[in-house]
């Protein structure tokens, strides 16, 4: 009937509008679920997420080793050459020429944050950072050197 | 129960015994003025912070809360901004009527706040067809947002000042019908008397289902009136830029952002004075105890927290609410709200020949 009809749909737009209302006033009541975070006040505080991409970075641990054997795979991975890996050839102590890392150049100013090289890499060696705050006065100083001076890779990543 | 007609009064004697009826005029013409543009805007800057607290806290955000305690001061600065900038006149566009629209739309909102009962013996203008003059008032805006659409020489702003005229024209019915409920359970359009028929409960109590449906109804269509969303189709930023006052910039555009908190503070006041009883306290028939206890709490409190009330229902259903198709705004109207808000109409003539109200 057309008067039944009519009638049950006003009363099913009334459901579905006081539906809607009922979630912003529980929002509206409870201050608590606010998610804003104030960033530079909280800065000592802020935790980001474990998948934020902020900046490529290569680990080292305490006796100053990183695991990049320098196969480039990251610098070919990379859709923009953000990354430049300089090798250069070490002596084993069997006397046998090796291939070694000399200087991984990250240009962070082109790096769009893919994350492609993290995931090119065969040994783990880089990974992606949380530091977002970038900006600089010189431009030249976001091309960095990850590699830290006196580094060696470490005994048997191959 | 305290009146401020002492103070009015007194003011009135003072000025008469001094002065020529012609310069006491003229000094009470002034003093409203004065008190009137305060209250602009006071309640500008008010709602607006109000409005961006409501909307953050409902979006699960913070809101304004870097200039002055919790934001408070945020629309002072902005309005100071506002005021710094400069107010464009395209090439195309009607230069007079251009100019001249922010001023009818401001001019009509400051007119529909003559009849309104502010507190006990606290209002402008007593008139006998007070509610008449305020739904008449009040649909003269639409010219002033048609003039603007119209003199920008632009196809958002005409678009959006065609929609607008359109929704104010129909959503204009309903709210006059569910108007006439309560003036039909008064017997009277002057907003005293309408106050008055409430000292032993508010109509929204006293009438029964009926005037709860016109309640809702009022609610609806004033929200539609004012062009706020849901049904801000005349400035949806995501189809129009900003609708009629798309060329706008600096204080023109500040004045139609004023006028159109004041339209929201003016029908929720009038929303308040019909339904919730004004500036009456909360009485409950005879009760004579109760109803004395909430006699001590000041009317223009009553009012003004009645109003605030409805103003926040009308914030709730703007940060909810998506915003409607033409066709469904025109469909929710006509075939819904007048032929209900008609019915209901005659239910509260019935209701109100046959004494069944309380």
């Amino acid at each position: 009937m057309f008067i039944k009809e009519y009638i049950s749909e006003i009363a099913k737009a009334t459901k579905s509008l006081w539906t809607g209302m009922r979630l912003t006033g529980h929002y509206f009541v409870r201050p608590k679920t606010v998610i804003t975070q104030q960033y530079p006040d909280n800065r000592d505080t802020l935790k980001m997420a474990d998948r934020f991409r902020g900046e490529v970075i290569m680990p080292h641990d305490a006796d100053n080793l990183h695991a990049c054997t320098g196969c480039t795979a990251c610098e070919l991975a990379c859709p923009n050459a953000t990354i430049k890996v300089i090798t250069k050839f070490e002596l084993t102590p069997e006397n046998k020429k090796k291939k070694a890392l000399d200087t991984f150049v990250y240009h962070l100013d082109m790096c769009t944050l893919c994350g492609l090289c993290v995931d090119a890499c065969p040994t783990g060696a880089i990974q992606m950072g949380q530091n977002f705050e970038h900006s600089v006065y010189d431009r030249s100083t976001l091309t960095k050197k990850l590699n830290k001076p006196g580094s060696k890779i470490r005994e048997g990543v191959e | 129960m305290y009146s401020l007609h002492a103070i009015t009064h007194s003011i009135q004697d003072w000025l008469s015994a001094r002065l020529s009826p012609v310069w006491v005029l003229m000094i009470e013409s002034i003093i409203v003025i004065v008190l009137a543009i305060g209250l602009f805007a006071v309640l500008g800057l008010i709602l607006v912070w109000l409005e961006r607290k409501v909307a953050a806290h409902m979006q699960i955000r913070l809101g304004p809360n870097r200039v002055g305690p919790a934001g408070i001061f945020q629309t002072s600065a902005d309005t100071l901004k506002l005021i710094l900038k400069e107010g464009l006149t395209p090439d195309g566009a009607d230069k007079f009527l251009f100019n001249f629209a922010p001023f009818v739309v401001m001019i009509v909102a400051m007119l529909a706040l003559a009849p309104i009962a502010f507190a006990n013996g606290f209002q402008i203008w007593d008139i006998n067809i007070g509610v008449l003059y305020v739904s008449a008032i009040s649909s003269l805006s639409v010219i002033g947002i048609l003039i603007a659409g119209w003199a920008s020489n632009n196809k958002y702003s005409l678009l959006g000042a065609m929609r607008s005229g359109a929704q104010i024209v129909s959503y204009e019915l309903s709210a006059g019908l569910s108007i006439l409920t309560i003036v039909v359970l008064t017997g009277s359009l002057q907003i005293s008397d309408i106050v008055h028929a409430q000292q032993n409960g508010w109509w929204l109590f006293k009438g029964h289902i009926p005037v709860v449906i016109a309640f809702i109804i009022f609610i609806i269509a004033a929200t539609a009136e004012t062009n706020r969303a849901p049904f801000d189709l005349a400035e949806a930023e995501s189809e129009l830029t900003a609708g009629f006052h798309t060329e706008y910039s600096g204080m023109k555009f500040a004045l139609f952002f004023l006028a159109e908190y004041i339209n929201i503070f003016i029908v929720c006041a009038i929303g308040a004075t019909l339904f919730l009883g004004g500036w009456m306290p909360f009485h409950i028939g005879d009760w004579a105890q109760f109803n004395h206890v909430m006699d001590y709490i000041p009317s223009s409190i009553w009012f003004f927290g009645k109003t605030f009330f409805l103003i926040f229902l009308i914030m709730w259903f703007r940060w909810t609410f998506p915003r409607l198709r033409v066709d469904q705004l025109l469909t929710l109207e006509w075939k819904y709200l007048l032929p209900i808000s008609l019915f209901n109409l005659l239910l509260v003539t019935v209701i109100a020949i046959m004494n069944w109200h309380f």
